[in-house]
């Protein structure tokens, strides 16, 4: 896991580096004079080398040492620097841990939102397996993974924004301003869910243990609740963990639609929409780093959950 | 195979000859403007209606479709070689390989969540067709690779490929001839999901603005042009007609993946 980390904030670092042009010119713009570009390139570390060594110019090879900017970045990580953003001078760090908050709450939402629809509908495609109930369950949950987020809401916004007029079309000012931008962003888990509950439910309910229960007399509602849904939510729990960093990635998309001002909206708006890179590595480097954590945690809680996993 | 991809092939039919023959379906130019309709509901004259340049919105969609399969197609077939050829090495030479590509290489791929990477790159690299195409291609090699390792690991160990080795058969002949064809089957299951996948990228990285510039008429774009307050009362039909192109598309690629998963694996069958 931590050599992945290093490399994902290595090629985070060196992206900026795939900048057509140099950054000072994007942001200063072609007018800038020569001292204007010389000032800025001073104060951002930009007129210092970008790695270790370096590839053509006159020389062909040569090697920088470790005054380098890999290295500050490195170093500013350590301490938890992320850099100054190029536009406001403030320190990216900041500008994040402003925003994040929103986007987790936002993925909290959804999933809370997700799980609440899909594990009924779940339910009950597997326990109607091959009825009308279970085609059309199957359908709704294919629907929900093959509407993007940028259909599913201004399709939201229209009938509850525009038509009901129960909810406000964007921002995150009010409470219930969360409820439609959750419901897009967990609408593909669901469908996700949907499926996985419905499988693992006809899987179960072939087991010996089932037919035991079946057999002492239980109801089938506990039979389903109380033994199958145990044994049939394990998986569930696992893509739970890895579909949280999908949901802080995707939440960019669902953000932008609604104007919640989370990570997503400032990565788009501050970040690629002024060109300021070093909040654009900023943004990358948060998010994938929480995606790595998200699935290596899950990975552990899936280990305790199941004894199977656990003994073998 | 079960109805539903059935229904998939029709719809992914349609789009197919729309994209094909868009410039004998489509009534007029995609990018005429014409100021004096602008927000016209569907007419006899224009079926989809107009948008906020008076443009016309069925031949837009229609042109639309080109773009998406021509992404989806290209960035399919490219990431699906890229992702066999590297999916083949691991699984079949094991080992150093196996644990570099496997334990590391592809880690770094997955490590970056669903589109970021994509949306990173075309930050940095400027929006345009060939980059896009290339953020999504670099997104999704992995995914095959996986499915091609795992595969390749199974098949590497039958007797007909271990006859061929002692027949003298070389590396290349046995990964080509012998292991691939009876390998490709969840492949192919994979690239229809993938079909589906890379034109909700596309279609997402245009919406973001990160994708194919307007005047194009990418589905993404069309939507992002036209979800705001004013047009969704006044005029839904301009942001309907692609939103509906785009979730018939994906729907049918991901009917067709899911019909041909369950086809060529007996075990889902039997469900």
């Amino acid at each position: 896991m931590l050599l992945v980390i290093w490399t994902v904030v290595t090629l985070v670092t060196l992206l900026i580096e795939l900048v057509p042009g140099s950054p000072a010119t994007t942001i200063l713009g072609e007018t800038a004079t020569r001292e204007q570009i010389e000032n800025f390139n001073k104060k951002h570390g930009l007129d210092r080398p970008a790695f270790f060594f370096s590839i053509g110019g006159e020389n062909g090879f040569t090697w920088n040492g470790v005054d380098n900017r890999y290295v500050d970045y490195w170093v500013g990580l350590m301490h938890g620097d992320l850099g100054t953003s190029f536009r406001t001078d403030r320190p990216v760090i900041d500008m994040i841990l402003e925003r994040y908050p929103k986007t987790i709450e936002l993925a909290l939402a959804s999933m809370i939102i997700a799980v609440g629809i899909a594990i009924p509908l779940g339910v009950l495609a597997g326990t109607h397996k091959n009825t009308i109930t279970d085609n059309l369950a199957s359908f709704v949950a294919l629907l929900g993974i093959s509407l993007p987020t940028f259909v599913i809401g201004p399709t939201l916004v229209f009938i509850f924004a525009v038509k009901l007029g129960w909810f406000s079309p964007t921002g995150s000012a009010n409470p219930e301003d969360i409820v439609l931008p959750a419901i897009t962003l967990g609408a593909a888990l669901s469908a996700i869910i949907t499926r996985m509950v419905r499988s693992s439910v006809i899987e179960e309910l072939g087991e010996d243990y089932v037919r035991t229960a079946r057999a002492k007399g239980l109801s089938e509602r506990t039979v389903i609740y109380k033994h199958v849904l145990k044994n049939g939510l394990i998986p569930v729990v696992t893509i739970l963990g890895l579909q949280l960093g999908v949901l802080l990635a995707g939440a960019i998309i669902t953000e932008k639609i609604f104007s919640w001002q989370g990570l997503g909206l400032l990565l788009l708006d501050d970040g690629i929409g002024k060109r300021d890179y070093r909040l654009v590595q900023g943004c990358v480097l948060v998010i994938s780093v929480t995606y790595i954590l998200a699935n290596s945690l899950t990975d552990l809680v899936y280990r305790r959950l199941d004894p199977r996993i656990r003994l073998s | 195979m079960n109805r539903l991809a059935y229904i998939g092939f029709t719809i992914a039919a349609v789009f197919i000859l729309a994209a094909v023959f868009a410039p004998l379906i489509a009534p007029y130019d995609v990018t005429a403007q014409n100021l004096a309709i602008r927000y016209g509901a569907p007419s006899l004259q224009h079926w989809f209606g107009t948008d906020s340049l008076g443009r016309d919105v069925f031949s837009r969609v229609v042109y639309g479709a080109r773009i998406s399969l021509e992404v989806g197609i290209v960035v399919v077939a490219i990431s699906s070689v890229i992702g066999i050829s590297i999916g083949s090495l691991a699984g079949y030479y094991g080992g150093l390989i196996d644990r570099v590509l496997n334990g590391y290489v592809f880690n770094v791929f997955l490590a970056f969540p669903g589109l970021l990477l994509a949306i990173a790159l075309v930050a940095f690299l400027g929006a345009g067709l060939g980059k896009l195409m290339l953020a999504l291609c670099i997104i999704g090699w992995v995914g095959y690779a996986r499915v091609m390792r795992g595969q390749v690991l199974k098949v590497r160990e039958y007797d007909f490929v271990q006859a061929a080795r002692a027949l003298g058969a070389g590396d290349l002949r046995i990964i080509v001839t012998h292991i691939l064809p009876n390998a490709i089957q969840p492949l192919i299951v994979q690239a229809s999901l993938g079909m589906a996948g890379v034109v909700i990228s596309e279609a997402s990285l245009s919406f973001l603005g990160l994708g194919i510039p307007p005047p194009a008429p990418s589905w993404g774009t069309m939507i992002e042009e036209s979800r705001s307050f004013d047009i969704m009362v006044n005029s839904p039909h301009v942001l309907l007609f692609p939103g509906l192109a785009i979730a018939l598309t994906v729907l049918s690629f991901n009917f067709i993946g899911d019909g041909l998963r369950e086809y060529l694996d007996p075990k889902q069958r039997k469900r």
